[in-house]
């Protein structure tokens, strides 16, 4: 029995040395050539490609007939539970309009509540059909980590959140701070380098969840905290005197948020991304969830090739040709999404700024539904 | 029965054996064995290669890119993931064996006051006992973290108590040493003080045993040692270390050291929890001595702090030894809930390695392989040292 331990722990101290030298040779070959290998990755997807349907979590979603949607529940106006205990936010409504599309139900869709860190293996695991957690759009998260985005619902850049009293104007007034983030997020790395370009010293106190960040921030742990502005506005809300702290003009990164789905199955990945750009092209459009069957007898080509009255759009993506009629009548286009979680009737009041349609200077730009 | 017809009988059909059948038993098992292994690892594989991704630990010499909020060694965000990875588990390393140190005590001593004729001693131990042992731990720490930690005062209204001590709900800040130029010098004489001291203590207590005259084993080690480190401080050059006190400068306190609330909260909830163990441990230890042991002791004219350390714990140590060590175990585990509080341990720091790379088995892998490490050498440890005090039989 002895003998066995010191055998055990001779093979583990063995193996974690050999590890921290990132050096074993098994692993060595496949690893190095890992941007190579990256490369040859593609050949399961032609061959999916050649018989579309088998194999597409689409089907799989189908026959489920409900889709597991990834979320948060811990963000106001994006994604929470409202006083009923439903799911309520920004991102939920995506997640019903996907559903819409599918099944004809906004209410077909299964939430599965997920911390910052726990959201990417529980795509690659498959346990969600689908993330849409105010999630960031990096290249490492679509490559290295194995997802596939596409399409952006939310830009947004990373801001601070610091107390008025403490009189701070600017990231340079953060010497020496104690600044509170939530882990596994691109915020924590952004903070990272921003404060190290400008040679700031700071102390990051990382926590597991965004209520344990605020929370420790509000008992006055940090100095400042910092995640993604509309983030921040929605936290700031639930602070006990939301008017003692103040979002600082300055955003300290690119956050584009949207929705992710497993790397390697395109007629899924398809799917998804057409259900968003519905919503945006039935905003350029005009098309609500109130007029949508005024525009059922409309003479104009695109519409009618929109809401499926001709062409095969919605067959070619695996779904019915009426996709988007289901999504605009069940949850209405982006602008209506926008203003019921986080437009001026909410408390959170967010200018649309870049998240508006392109031909109101904006950034939300379809590509034809042709 | 001198005759041996059985010899003579033909021998038992192979599969009626039981020396056969014992070893094709453990050759089937090691085959399911195995067989399993195999079929796991292939699933592994397969499914790593369908989601596209690579395998390996190369990403561990890759960039990290994020900060961690406290680190024994130099560490920023230019590092490597393997050096973030490290810093997590000396992290875990400081608060499991300062951890352990002060449960043992804590057990030790409340173990024995829990034995105490003095009601109201034995009572309060004895509640302190029971709520701990019967609440989790998880609780504990949180309770810890947020209705203490973070409960004291704001770091501009800071308690300060005599010495430059400063108490805030950023930690404990306090007077440190600062190396300067002949600090190693002194250090090595610190070092070899304590080398001295003990040869100087055993020396002592080996008299005290010969003779049975009193040979103030402690006190002359302290002294031996104390004067190294005076000589030492003199005999460096320069001066080694100035006293460098905590200042509240901008934000926060500069100078000095801090100890963060996150590792407060840690080592409190840890050193508390266990030493509630530790003291059943000890409790049942010093309870299995037999009562004669201490009737003889009380004839020979011990007093009671005598009897209990010539007597009683010597003896009650080997009982104790082999469960000590499994708390010790789970002292170390448990400091995985760190991640709960904010106190970047090994899982902590793993997790966002984890999650920046998006390699679950790898990481995970070394995680376990770390804390089986921790584990196994604490326990080797504890097996030698129970081999040392293991009652020799003559």
């Amino acid at each position: 029995m002895k003998k066995f331990t010191l055998l055990l722990l001779v093979v583990s101290v063995v193996f974690l040395v050999a590890c921290a030298r990132g050096a074993t040779p098994t692993t060595a070959p496949t690893a190095e050539t890992g941007a190579v290998t990256e490369q040859p990755a593609p050949t399961p997807v032609p061959t999916k490609q050649e018989q579309p349907e088998a194999g597409s979590l689409l089907e799989v979603v189908r026959q489920r007939g409900k889709l597991i949607c990834g979320a948060n529940a811990n963000l106001p106006g994006f994604g929470y539970l409202d006083q009923e205990g439903n799911y309520a936010g920004f991102d939920i409504d995506f997640c019903r309009a996907l559903a819409a599309a599918i099944f004809d139900d906004p209410n077909a869709v299964e939430f599965r509540p997920l911390t910052a860190k726990e959201r990417f293996p529980a795509v690659q695991t498959g346990e969600v059909d689908v993330l849409i957690r105010n999630t960031t759009w990096t290249l490492t998260r679509d490559t290295s980590v194995g997802l596939d985005f596409g399409v952006v619902t939310f830009y947004d850049g990373q801001g601070i959140m610091v107390r008025k009293e403490d009189n701070i104007t600017k990231l340079e007034d953060l010497q020496g701070a104690a600044i509170c983030v939530t882990t596994g997020t691109t915020t924590e790395l952004n903070l990272a380098d921003q404060m190290r370009a400008r040679g700031i010293d700071y102390t990051p106190v990382v926590f597991e969840t965004a209520d344990g960040t605020f929370g420790a921030y509000e008992e006055g742990r940090c100095d400042a905290v910092t995640t993604d502005k509309s983030g921040l506005v929605a936290r700031k809300s639930l602070l006990k005197d939301p008017d003692a702290h103040i979002i600082l003009e300055e955003t300290l990164s690119k956050e584009p948020l949207g929705p992710a789905v497993l790397q390697g199955d395109p007629i899924w990945h398809d799917v998804v991304m057409w259900t968003v750009f519905a919503t945006i092209q039935a905003e350029e459009f005009g098309i609500t969830s109130q007029n949508i069957d005024d525009f059922m007898d409309s003479e104009d080509p695109g519409i009618r090739r929109f809401l499926g009255l001709e062409g095969e759009l919605g067959k070619n993506l695996g779904l019915t040709n009426d996709f988007a009629y289901r999504i605009i009548k069940h949850m209405g286009n982006y602008g209506e999404i926008y203003e019921r979680n986080l437009g001026p009737d909410t408390p959170f009041n967010l200018p649309r700024g870049l998240n508006d349609l392109w031909t109101r200077g904006g950034l939300l730009y379809s590509p034809p539904f042709r | 029965m001198a005759t041996v017809p059985v010899a003579e009988h033909a021998r038992p059909p192979f599969w009626r054996d039981e020396r056969v059948l014992a070893v094709i038993a453990q050759i089937a098992f090691l085959v399911v064995v195995v067989l399993v292994f195999t079929y796991l690892y292939n699933n592994v594989q397969e499914g790593l290669r369908a989601r596209g991704l690579a395998g390996g630990y190369d990403f561990l010499r890759e960039r990290a890119g994020f900060d961690i909020g406290e680190s024994l060694i130099d560490y920023t965000s230019n590092d490597t993931y393997g050096r973030a990875f490290v810093a997590g588990l000396l992290n875990t390393l400081k608060v499991s064996v300062v951890g352990i140190l002060f449960a043992t005590v804590l057990g030790i001593l409340s173990g024995i006051a829990r034995l105490s004729p003095n009601w109201l001693l034995r009572t309060i131990v004895g509640a302190y006992i029971e709520i701990i042992r019967n609440t989790p731990l998880l609780v504990q720490l949180f309770f810890w973290y947020t209705a203490v930690m973070l409960k004291f005062p704001r770091v501009r209204q800071a308690i300060q108590l005599p010495g430059s001590v400063y108490l805030s709900n950023r930690g404990v800040a306090i007077p440190w040493l600062v190396p300067q130029e002949g600090f190693s010098v002194w250090v090595g004489f610190v070092v070899l003080g304590l080398i001295v001291a003990l040869v100087a203590y055993r020396y002592r207590a080996r008299y005290e045993e010969r003779t049975g005259q009193s040979g103030y084993p402690i006190i002359t080690a302290l002294v031996t040692w104390l004067a190294f480190v005076v000589i030492g401080w003199f005999v460096a050059p320069g001066t080694p270390a100035v006293l460098s006190r905590p200042a509240l400068k901008g934000l926060n306190f500069t100078g000095g050291t801090r100890m963060t609330p996150e590792f407060a909260a840690l080592f409190l909830g840890l050193v508390v929890y266990t030493g509630a163990f530790i003291a059943e441990i000890v409790r049942g230890g010093i309870l299995a001595i037999s009562k004669g042991q201490r009737e003889a002791a009380k004839a020979l004219g011990l007093s009671d702090v005598q009897m209990m350390r010539y007597i009683i714990l010597p003896q009650a140590l080997r009982i104790i030894i082999p469960p000590l060590t499994s708390q010790y175990l789970n002292l170390t585990k448990n400091s995985s809930l760190a991640v709960f509080i904010g106190y970047p341990d090994l899982f902590f720091v793993a997790g966002t390695i984890l999650n920046q790379t998006g390699r679950s088995l790898e990481v995970i892998s070394l995680v376990m392989l770390a804390y089986l490490t921790f584990s196994l050498t604490t326990s080797l440890f504890m097996n030698w040292y129970n081999r040392r005090v293991r009652l020799v039989e003559r």
